[in-house]
């Protein structure tokens, strides 16, 4: 994977000089120098995609703000992870995606187990300053095992990836744009007449809210487990 | 010095954000000597008083004397605290917003009764077409989620009022709890 001729970059995050190999995004420099940048879709293990927009960081020399996880390190750059206009628009984001569906934590099978909920709490958010919109969501626990509430679904994309990244099957892709848009199995059809799902639950295990569960979890049960993930990946690179 | 005035109301909420508040147990003892609760479902008192310093609020608003009531008790408060997920958030009466109030009657008085299938029109207040946070009608100075709220967090919130302080509730409360 790293040829001898892989260029080192040097460059500052908040202030420190960090090391990066050229291929690097800047989360992954900054995780590797223990520099906190919050993220929602990214997951280690499933390609970047930039869809939640949580990790945006300042770029000086650039007004615009760039998603640090699908963002290369570049020689002498200066990166700002955590200015008070980040925090800003970090809490704006998780504002409009409680705001966008119906996140009722108190009686979501994920309460207490949530990525998006424990995120409004480390970004210090006590309450939703956007209008609630409470659209019309379907729920489909058409699968033997599983329940998709897409009330819940905040479109990371993760269980996209898991499905077709790891476990090979491709069931899963997006329809629909914007508000409106959703996961779906298959060509749109019911996840239980599903023909290329295998019942594996990856997607359930790395999704981060309550949209994916496992049937028969009730209001806080659910638990992800998501430790089989490096180790897939792994086991995938280390393929001839 | 005088007592604090404090006032607690229940909107459109199932009373857990008072029951959470009793559960402060005996640190209760403690407050009540620095506090007079005017009002509220744990007193006797039939009208809102003219003055009160902090009222706290549960529940979402959802009627049109929710309504009436929150207007008329942030006119009448220093620091209004909004209590618990029905009134940060909505929460579970808000669950009631992807349909319409006809369906909604529909639903509870004639679908799902035997008796009488009828929606009442009088004395049951008029549900608003949606229910919708405190904050969402009036200016509200201190949030304080979770479904209940801890009766830690409550008392910290309080405690830390009593002694002048505005208390910061961002890293230790979440929705849901
Ligand atoms: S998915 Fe997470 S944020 Fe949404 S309701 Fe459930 S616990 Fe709350
Ligand atoms: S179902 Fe879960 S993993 Fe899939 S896009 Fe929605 S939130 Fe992300
Ligand atoms: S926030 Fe929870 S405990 Fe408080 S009134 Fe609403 S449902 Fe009841
Ligand atoms: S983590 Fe970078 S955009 Fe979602």
């Amino acid at each position: 994977m790293s040829p001898a001729s892989v260029e080192i970059k040097t460059l500052k995050i908040d202030g420190r000089d960090v090391g990066a190999r050229e291929d690097q995004t800047i989360l992954e420099v900054a995780l590797e120098n223990g520099i906190y940048i919050p993220t929602l879709c990214h997951l280690e293990g499933l390609t970047e995609i930039g869809a939640c927009r949580i990790c945006l960081v300042e770029v000086k020399g650039t007004p615009k703000l760039l998603p640090a996880c699908v963002t290369r390190v570049q020689e002498g750059m200066e990166v700002m992870v955590n200015s008070e206009r980040l925090q800003n628009y970090r809490k704006v984001i998780v504002e409009l995606l409680f705001s966008e569906r119906n996140h009722i934590c108190s009686v979501c099978v994920s309460n207490g187990h949530c990525d998006l909920q424990s995120m409004a709490q480390k970004l210090g958010i006590t309450h939703i300053s956007v209008p609630y919109r409470h659209p019309h969501m379907p729920v489909d626990a058409s699968h033997e095992r599983y329940i998709n509430d897409h009330n819940r679904c905040i479109l990371c994309t993760r269980c996209v990836r898991v499905c077709h990244e790891i476990e090979g099957a491709h069931t899963w892709d997006v329809t629909g744009r914007g508000s409106q848009a959703k996961v779906i199995t298959d060509l749109n059809t019911a996840w239980g007449e599903s023909d290329t799902c295998t019942s594996c639950g990856k997607c359930v295990q790395v999704c981060p809210t309550g949209a994916l569960s496992e049937k028969g979890k009730s209001v806080s049960e659910m638990s992800k487990r998501r430790q089989f993930l490096p180790y897939l990946t792994l086991m995938r690179e280390g393929r001839p | 010095m005088s007592k604090v005035k404090v006032a607690t109301v229940w909107l459109d909420g199932c009373s857990g954000c008072h029951m959470s508040l009793l559960d402060i147990d005996e640190r209760l003892i403690a407050l009540a000597e620095k506090i007079d609760l005017l009002y509220g479902p744990l007193v006797d008192a039939k009208v809102f008083p003219e003055w009160v310093d902090v009222t706290l609020v549960e529940g979402a608003v959802s009627s049109e004397e929710d309504l009436a009531k929150i207007r008329k008790i942030r006119a009448h408060t220093k620091i209004l605290i909004s209590l618990g997920d029905c009134a940060v958030t909505g929460n579970v009466p808000s669950m009631r917003d992807v349909f319409t109030v006809d369906e909604v009657l529909n639903r509870t008085y004639v679908e799902n009764s035997d008796l009488k299938q009828l929606a009442p029109e009088s004395v049951v207040p008029k549900l608003l077409n949606k229910v919708r946070p405190v904050h969402e009608f009036v200016n509200v100075d201190i949030f304080v989620p979770g479904c209940p709220p801890s009766a830690d967090n409550i008392f910290y919130v309080l405690s830390e009022l009593l002694e002048g302080r505005m208390p910061d509730l961002a890293m230790t409360a979440r929705f849901g709890a």
